[in-house]
């Protein structure tokens, strides 16, 4: 068997990449994708601690993640379209309308 | 090494790799197939874990429609090779430092705290794999309030993208 740890640390690690996907890409739809990876990699934290503990709870939370997620990425993808019919671009950089 | 471990060193290995793939792609169609990659390799990861229909819904739901509908998006907007730009003076000397330091603190925390404990425990004890039966039993009754809301929560967000997507009149 594998130990919990090993789990814990794949899902930090994935987590610790989503997040400089996060950071570093430019193009808004990777930006997107890079949130799906961390929570991906919640996920995983989740069943791992779900299955270490013997506890359903973590699962039902994993499937709640998940319904989210699809939710997030429907209204997310209309206002990536929204965006990218205005500015005629996909970089995060043209969307500065707000910025300081 | 036991085939459990050579699965999860497998899998483990593919999802490290395909994440860093999604972002070293310069095309986002690559970062798209990338992300599948990584998505099929936790779902097996969950049949290791014991969670089967978890592991279903992550390829029905992750794998299937999400980045399907990541993909149909990307070839609606024609989306093309990333424009590199210079990262701008904050981001240099503030944040990569803090980024840093947030990533050892982690990898500190974790391996401080769980290699302890794994050396302690071996192993993944849990004899009982988390039926589908158990899930779903629970799902309709503990927790059936936020189930139902999930529905609206859909419905919400199926009105609210048609309404975003719409071609102003």
């Amino acid at each position: 068997m594998v130990p919990i740890s090993y789990y814990i640390i794949l899902s930090a690690v994935l987590f610790g990449l989503g997040v400089i996907g996060f950071v570093f890409k430019r193009n808004i739809i990777t930006i997107f994708m890079s949130i799906e990876l961390m929570l991906n990699a919640v996920n995983l934290a989740f069943v791992a601690f779900s299955r270490e503990f013997n506890q359903l709870d973590g699962l039902v939370f994993v499937f709640f993640v998940i319904v989210v997620a699809a939710a997030e990425a429907a209204v997310g993808l209309a206002i990536i379209m929204v965006i990218a019919r205005n500015r005629k671009s996909l970089n995060v950089e043209d969307v500065n309308l707000l910025k300081f | 090494m036991s085939v459990a471990m050579l699965v999860f060193i497998a899998c483990g290995v593919i999802a490290v790799l395909g994440a860093i793939g999604l972002i070293l792609a310069r095309e986002p169609v690559h970062s798209a197939l990338s992300l599948v990659l990584v998505m099929v390799a936790l779902a097996v990861l969950y049949l290791l874990l014991g969670a089967a229909f978890i592991a279903a819904i992550q390829i029905l739901v992750y794998a299937g429609a999400i980045m399907v509908l990541f993909v149909f998006v990307i070839m609606l907007l024609n989306a093309g090779v990333e424009v590199r730009t210079n990262l701008s003076r904050m981001a240099r000397w503030l944040g990569i430092p803090l980024a840093i330091v947030f990533l050892v603190e982690m990898a500190y925390s974790l391996v401080h705290e769980y290699g302890q404990r794994a050396a302690a425990a071996g192993a993944v004890a849990g004899p009982v794999a988390a039926s589908t039966h158990d899930l779903s039993v629970k799902l309709f009754t503990e927790f059936v309030l936020p189930f139902e809301l999930t529905s609206i929560l859909i419905l919400i967000a199926i009105l609210g993208a048609l309404v975003l997507a719409k071609k102003e009149a």
